[in-house]
């Protein structure tokens, strides 16, 4: 059985102006103590497929499909039901350290509030693990630390106390989204090494959302491609790095910025990511794609898997693409 | 924080001086005076009386006079209007009266605009909102000289349960009208206030954070939610309680309560330059007090403020 498998997921958003479909029949599955990557681009539908799984959509969204963690059905559970797997089983690092953590409490009573009512320990012995915590997540003086606001720690520093927080209960899952990229290119190099540290020592899943394919390479077997809110391509990263299957992922990693490339220009993929209000009616990506054919406009492809770890939704043949 | 405050109690008194310099002027150069009336005095017992009060003197001396005896004295000097009352004791005996009626109605404001603003944004966009809302609109477009007598009206004139006015020592019965009449608009700004910035917080990463974290949603109201959305709410309430507690005119006059805010408002239309002084220092001095302790309660709450 899977930690986590995810299947038909959709989301949408009714907003004044219409239904927003944000994520649209998505599929993946995450094994016990391995690290998938979500990679696409703002607005791909990343964040909210992990915002649906944690049961934290905004108020307008709605979920559909099958999210099973460790088979259990928990897509659209009661929040009495989520509240027993958030942060106990699957917890969450979100995107910005200096607005996710509450100004106004000190960091011991945020990590302490955790283990008080998941674990049932007293205050006293829960900043006690709070504090072993901020030192497995190396952040130094933690004894003294651990009574600080989160204004008196660095951005970087807060992330490490948002990881430590996340930890705390030692959950299965972790979801990392996009953890580093309101960070310092020197930082982000240490949270990624001591994300995949801490992986070895606790041995829970990570499903990473970025849009860093620089990040993915170094620390993810899987690599789930999103855009437009539908799977392009998944794979093992190596595989999915060395011959991408679909020509997003081929513009993806053509746009990677190279030291002595020959050429002083940066490659982009021309246009616009699509508006998700008025989606296209095929597959999302064939007003960019140069190898768009008249069925891409009309029909969206399905996810086919063409060898036994590696699936693409592309009506262009893969030996064309090349 | 003790130097602090030690610091801002220092920086009252050139505010007070200036509010006192700046008030004296004000009123010196309205037209008329506290013996001018209907039937002029003749002019040597005018002469008589203005020389008795000083007012014959330069300005600055009058001004120079009366801080000395307000700093030194304590003594705020006769009423111009009530020859055998002090402005000590016309205060006194005022300030009880419109002190008790303002606190209480200040504490129903607090209470029943933060529980109201709260229902609202804890239920946005459902029928607790609107109703919520309504109530607050409804509250605030009916101002207390209106709200006054449609009470007077239907409590005493209709119904025949509660007194139409008085005081009577503030037994409960003459202060119910009075305490609704003048908390509901500021009941109806307390709600708006809260409701707006309550909203406002928990759409915020940090609350986002903590539910993921599992922890359940009254705790998330109460210990990380609540105290970001009072800020707004404090420093709206800082000045409003002084606003309460002094009294309002309308209040004193619709229920005959007695309190310094109809002793206010008759000073300054009867030029009675001693009253109107002494009350807009007592307003003063409660202004600033009531600032410096928002002032106090924001640095408590947020720790980014070092005071």
């Amino acid at each position: 059985m899977s930690l986590l498998e995810v299947q038909d997921l959709s989301v949408s958003f009714k907003t004044p102006d219409g239904v927003v479909k944000a994520v649209q029949n998505v599929n993946f599955s995450l094994e016990e103590g391995k690290t998938l990557a979500i990679v696409g681009e703002s607005g791909s539908g990343k964040s909210q497929t992990s915002f649906s799984i944690m049961g934290l959509l905004a108020e307008n969204g709605t979920a559909t499909g099958s999210v099973k963690f460790e088979g259990n059905e928990i897509l659209n559970a009661s929040d009495a039901v989520m509240n027993t797997y958030r942060s106990a089983q699957i917890s969450m690092i979100f995107q910005d350290p200096m607005t996710s953590l509450n100004p106004y409490l000190r960091v011991s009573d945020q990590m302490a509030e955790v283990l008080v009512h998941h674990n049932g320990m007293t205050k006293s012995d829960a900043i006690k693990d709070a504090i072993k915590m901020l030192d497995a997540v190396k952040i130094p003086d933690p004894k003294r630390r651990v009574n600080m606001f989160p204004h008196e720690f660095s951005g970087g520093m807060r992330q490490r106390v948002m990881i430590a927080m996340s930890l705390l209960c030692h959950p299965r899952l972790v979801i990392a989204d996009e953890p580093t990229t309101a960070l310092d290119v020197t930082v982000q190099a240490q949270i990624m090494n001591l994300l995949s540290d801490l992986q070895n020592d606790f041995g829970m899943g990570i499903i990473l959302i970025t849009h860093d394919l620089g990040v993915v390479a170094g620390s993810c077997e899987d690599t789930l491609v999103l855009y437009g809110g539908r799977v392009m391509e998944t794979g093992p990263t190596n595989q999915v790095f060395e011959t991408p299957s679909h020509p997003y992922t081929q513009g993806l990693l053509r746009a990677l910025p190279r030291l002595g490339a020959k050429t002083p220009e940066l490659a982009t993929i021309p246009g616009n990511p699509p508006n998700m209000m008025h989606p296209p009616k095929g597959c999302a990506f064939s007003p960019r794609c140069g190898f768009a054919n008249a069925q891409c406009a009309e029909q969206p492809p399905v996810l086919d898997l063409f060898e036994p770890t590696r699936s693409r939704a592309c009506h262009v043949p893969k030996e064309a693409l090349s | 924080m003790l130097t602090y405050i030690l610091k801002r109690l220092f920086y009252a008194i050139p505010t007070l001086l200036i509010l006192i310099v700046f008030s004296f002027v004000l009123m010196h150069s309205a037209p008329g005076g506290p013996f001018s009336s209907d039937r002029p005095l003749p002019p040597e017992v005018l002469a008589n009386l203005e020389a008795k009060y000083h007012l014959t003197d330069p300005l600055w001396k009058q001004i120079g006079r009366y801080v000395y005896d307000v700093v030194f004295h304590f003594d705020f000097g006769p009423s111009f209007q009530y020859k055998d009352r002090t402005v000590n004791e016309i205060i006194a005996q005022g300030f009880p009266v419109t002190l008790t009626y303002g606190a209480i109605s200040f504490a129903v404001a607090v209470i029943a605009g933060c529980a109201l603003g709260m229902t609202a944004a804890l239920n946005k966009n459902s029928v607790w909102d609107y109703l919520a809302v309504g109530i607050s609109i409804g509250a605030q477009v009916l101002p207390n000289f209106v709200m006054a007598p449609i009470l007077v009206l239907i409590f005493t004139l209709w119904l025949g349960w509660l007194p139409g006015g008085g005081w009577n020592g503030g037994q409960w019965q003459y202060l119910i009208m009075p305490v609704i009449a003048l908390s509901t608009s500021f009941m109806a700004s307390i709600a708006r206030i809260m409701r707006s910035s309550l909203l406002e917080v928990m759409h915020s990463n940090f609350i986002r954070t903590a539910r993921a974290k599992g922890i359940p949603a009254r705790t998330i109201l109460f210990r990380h939610a609540l105290k970001p959305a009072m800020l707004p709410v404090i420093s709206y309430l800082g000045p409003t309680f002084v606003v309460m507690i002094t009294g309002s005119v309308v209040i004193d006059l619709y229920f005959t309560t007695g309190g310094i805010g109809q002793a206010f408002v008759n000073s300054a239309l009867n030029r009675d330059y001693a009253v109107m002084m002494g009350i807009t220092i007592l307003i003063g001095t409660l202004t600033i007090f009531f600032n410096l302790l928002v002032d106090i309660l924001y640095a408590w709450i947020d720790p980014k403020i070092k005071l």
